[in-house]
């Protein structure tokens, strides 16, 4: 198991942004070039399913493939690059105290519940469903014109998907716990787009979704 | 889940048509449902990057989490399907000489390619030109009329790539030999966009791609007691989905 905890000397108290999302909710903001953003699990074992885009033009964005490919590793932490799809680096993790995240296992979506658990999953509230509600109303999707073609593979903050020598993938029981956090530096000017997952059919959010709080720093 | 790694021949009367992709090439198509598609590898270490979308929406498309996750695996084989967004079977792997597929690492851009191998353009070097697997397929993406915002991680079938405990990545070099195949039968009507360029974590110093054969006939759908549709309940009620999708 990978593990590089590094803690923040950040505090709160100056933070320009200090907001909380509730599970099942959708956060969007843009981050400047050079600010800090913290990710903080309230209460423990939440997945914060991710999205990144360069603010300038939203066609640039997260890539999981890039991200796994150009670093040949599979989780993230500390020190972990979160590369665009034009190869650039969008954020750096330069602070962590969960210790691994996953982005190999995406979001969960209406239809992918049907698939996983039982067809008659569907009317469960999902990410993806999340991911487009914020991505027709939050303003700062909107002018953008973005829409369900640039939803991709995502980050999950804070879940635990491990993947074994020979290719077994497994979710297993979240390592996060309550007050653990992850921080990462803007290389450039993003969007970020979260869905606070709602999953309640497994382990990843311990079957019991939670609020996050979501800091930023000049 | 394990399905054996299966290999057999094709029937020569069974083939519908047959075509080359040379190595660092692109290509695209429509392959209708119940059609399969043999891809041979053919000189060995090629690299076949593929990427599906339903031709009546092309919205809806290959989705790398929602296959992994949905069958608890990082690779793909035989008795593995392709899962879109939207819940459903976009195509399945029937028969496979190799046992593992890569889908988690993408393809590389132009700048990977110069990086690590060095420039070669149409000018100098004319068709022997080298080319990314991302401009290859944004090149066939756009003969559809989709572009970057499609483009997703794809499949790269003929690659190996394992993790350690860690997470760090190992590409395995030698896993593919030449004659090496994979069978895809397509579940639904499918745009097939395929690059055959080398795999990113590829450690050769040399740009020489290996050229892919597609040999296609009639599967047919998938039967009730198909391997695919039988390897696990999630491929059962991806199948479910795909049929009420064409009722």
């Amino acid at each position: 198991m990978m593990q590089n905890l590094v803690e923040s000397q950040l505090t709160p108290e100056n933070a320009v942004l200090d907001q909380v999302c509730n599970s099942g909710d959708p956060w969007m903001a843009e981050i400047k070039k050079g600010q800090i953003f913290r990710i903080l699990d309230l209460e423990g074992n939440q997945a914060v399913d991710t999205l990144f885009y360069s603010a300038a033009n939203p066609e640039e964005r997260y890539s999981a493939v890039d991200t796994i490919a150009r670093q040949a590793k599979l989780y993230l932490t500390t020190g972990s690059v979160l590369y665009s799809s034009e190869g650039n680096a969008m954020l750096t993790i330069i602070a962590d105290t969960c210790g691994r995240h996953d982005t190999l296992g995406g979001a969960c979506a209406a239809e992918s519940n049907t698939v996983r658990y039982a067809l008659d999953k569907r009317p469960m509230h999902s990410c993806r469903d999340t991911f487009m509600h914020a991505l027709n109303t939050c303003e700062c999707a909107t002018h953008r014109n973005m829409s369900k073609r640039d939803i991709t593979a995502n980050i999950n903050f804070f879940m635990n998907v491990p993947v074994t020598a020979d290719g077994v993938l497994s979710f297993a029981d979240g390592i996060s716990g309550a007050g653990k956090y992850v921080e990462m530096r803007a290389e450039m000017d993003v969007v970020v787009l979260i869905s606070n997952c709602p999953q309640l059919n497994n382990p990843c959010n311990a079957y019991n979704p939670t609020p996050v709080r979501l800091l930023v720093w000049n | 889940m394990s399905i054996e790694t299966q290999q057999k021949a094709l029937n020569l009367e069974q083939i519908l048509w047959e075509e080359t992709i040379p190595g660092g090439n692109h290509w695209s198509g429509l392959i209708r449902r119940g059609t399969s598609l043999r891809f041979t590898d053919l000189t060995g270490g090629a690299n076949l990057s593929a990427l599906f979308y339903n031709t009546e929406d092309k919205l809806e498309r290959y989705n790398m989490p929602d296959t992994l996750k949905g069958q608890h695996t990082a690779f793909l084989t035989t008795g593995n399907v392709c899962y879109s967004d939207m819940g459903r079977v976009m195509c399945s792997i029937i028969g496979d000489s190799l046992g593992w597929h890569d889908t988690i690492c993408g393809v590389t851009d132009a700048a990977q390619i110069e990086a690590k191998y060095g420039k070669a353009n149409f000018q100098t070097h004319r068709n022997d030109m080298y080319r990314s697997g991302k401009d290859g397929l944004l090149i066939e993406l756009a003969k559809y009329g989709l572009s970057k915002r499609d483009l997703v991680a794809n499949v790269n079938f003929f690659s190996k790539v394992t993790p350690d405990e860690s997470g760090n990545l190992s590409f395995v070099t030698g896993h593919s030999k030449a004659g090496s195949y994979v069978d895809v039968r397509f579940d639904m009507n499918v745009l097939l966009v395929l690059s055959t360029t080398p795999h990113p974590l590829d450690p050769a110093t040399t740009y020489k791609p290996g050229a892919v054969k597609i040999s296609a006939w009639h599967a047919g759908l998938a039967t009730a007691d198909d391997a695919c549709r039988n390897a696990c309940g999630q491929n059962s009620r991806a199948f479910i989905n795909t049929e009420r999708y064409y009722l």
